[in-house]
């Protein structure tokens, strides 16, 4: 058995073709910036990888509210917002990974507890919990039911946190290198450089989710039936050796 | 209501005939305390980082409690009979988070007590009323997010390493929004009494927000498997 069709070829294909365009126009067509020389170029995938995280987190969510309502399609739908979810982990990951190197270069320092990146990191921390909890092994309607509701939860708590962290940060000192990101002049090759990266990054991450959720369609159903099979051989077993001791 | 204090009063009796909270989870929270002064080995940097350690804390100490509140639940499918026995399950909800906000209050005053003594924090007249807010809607806000988290991983394997994983991110801006309030209540140089009660407004909303969204969310999670 196998996750890929025709379909998610051709989108492989593209994700491939438009992937090596950006990393040739990234590191060669592009100019480096002015003021930041060539760690610039750090943006074009950090940019994309933030992107697909938060679309990954709002594609979890949204799963998860259908999850809940839709109760006949409830596995469906979780496992979409499950393969999600992973996904925009990986991808939250990778942005960290690259804003702090882009920080080190630009601001002297990996990190600043400046609002967006503290918010970011508790948003990160908040979907690992949300990942450790699918890993649980309970009967899959219920933790369908429970990781929906998490990550529903998760909704309301990402603005709380953000609110409260820019009331933290502006009540002890005002951000002041920070919002640097404004300060890159993108001339047009920049600018579709770093298109074609979210373009890339997008369907790299329909791809992804596409073969994992039904890479746990597969497991779904190999455990159902992975069952039957052991019942019934342990069935031929009794039936050959029955007569004897 | 009634079931609401029923559920509440079952708590608290179990509470009182088990002394989980006076036993185990006080020495516990005071310890932590002790142990961050060991850690920090110094008095101006206790005495700044007091309000924040307090409700770091109150924090860990809640995670036990939840635990111990759900152990009791999930033994013999107990909250199976107990949704059947109400007539909405958010009364469940606020039963067990009423009695959750007892304990945690109590912990919290002697927790604050501990800070005065060890870490020599002052509490000053005018602030008192400021303090005392400050303790009870971020009490009330553990209360909730605690009990929702708690009935969240009530039952499954693993538990005691989930609840913080999952309840402690949520947990951050009530973190943050008590421990500054707190510090502006004991008297501070960066946050004075008028920023203190700008971060009570932020908790006040952090308890109705989670309050409600647990008064929804509690009875998909507490339906048993069937």
């Amino acid at each position: 058995m196998k996750t890929g069709t025709t379909t998610t070829r051709v989108l492989g294909i593209f994700a491939l073709l438009i992937t090596t365009w950006v990393v040739v126009s990234a590191f060669f067509l592009t100019p480096a910036d002015v003021v930041q020389g060539d760690s610039v170029r750090i943006m074009y995938a950090h940019v994309p990888t933030a992107w697909i995280a938060y679309l990954a987190f709002v594609t979890t969510a949204v799963a998860s509210g259908l999850s809940l309502v839709r109760k006949h399609r409830t596995l469906g739908f979780d496992r979409v917002a499950g393969a999600s979810a992973e996904v925009g982990v990986l991808f939250m990951a990778m942005t960290l990974i690259t804003g702090s190197l882009w920080g080190r270069l630009t601001w002297g320092t990996f990190w600043q507890w400046d609002p967006r990146l503290t918010t970011t990191l508790f948003l990160f921390v908040t979907y690992v919990g949300y990942l450790a909890i699918r890993r649980v092994d309970v009967d899959p309607v219920r933790r369908a039911r429970r990781s929906s509701v998490i990550a529903l939860l998760a909704v309301l708590e990402i603005p709380l946190v953000h609110f409260s962290v820019v009331l933290w940060r502006s009540l002890h000192q005002e951000a002041s290198v920070l919002n640097t990101d404004g300060d890159v002049r993108l001339d047009d090759l920049m600018l579709f450089t770093l298109f074609s990266g979210v373009v890339a990054f997008t369907l790299i991450f329909v791809w992804l989710v596409v073969h994992r959720q039904r890479l746990a369609a597969m497991s779904d159903v190999e455990r159902l039936v992975g069952l039957d099979v052991a019942i019934t051989a342990r069935r031929a077993e009794s039936t050959v050796g029955g007569g004897g001791i | 209501m009634n079931a609401i204090l029923a559920i509440a009063r079952k708590d608290l009796r179990i509470e009182w005939r088990t002394r989980t909270l006076l036993a185990r989870v006080i020495p516990f929270a005071l310890l932590v305390l002790v142990l961050f002064a060991v850690a920090l080995d110094s008095e101006p940097l206790l005495l700044r980082a007091a309000a924040g350690l307090v409700w770091l804390a109150m924090l860990f100490a809640a995670m036990l409690l939840v635990q111990r509140s759900f152990d009791v639940e999930t033994a013999d499918h107990a909250l199976d009979s107990l949704m059947s026995f109400v007539s909405s399950p958010s009364k469940v909800f606020f039963g067990k988070a009423l009695s959750m906000f007892v304990q945690l209050f109590a912990l919290a005053v002697v927790l604050l007590g501990a800070a005065v003594v060890l870490y020599g924090a002052r509490v000053d007249g005018d602030s008192v009323v400021l303090l005392v807010t400050v303790l009870i809607t971020a009490t009330i806000g553990l209360s909730v997010v605690g009990t929702l988290y708690g009935v969240v991983v009530a039952n499954m394997s693993g538990r005691d390493s989930l609840l913080p994983l999952l309840a402690l991110p949520v947990l951050a801006p009530l973190l943050i929004g008590a421990a500054r309030a707190t510090e502006a209540a004991l008297g501070s140089d960066t946050i004075d009494l008028a920023n203190g009660w700008a971060w009570v407004a932020l908790l006040v909303s952090y308890a109705v927000v989670f309050g409600s969204a647990g008064a929804v969310a509690f009875a998909p999670l507490a339906q048993s498997d069937s």
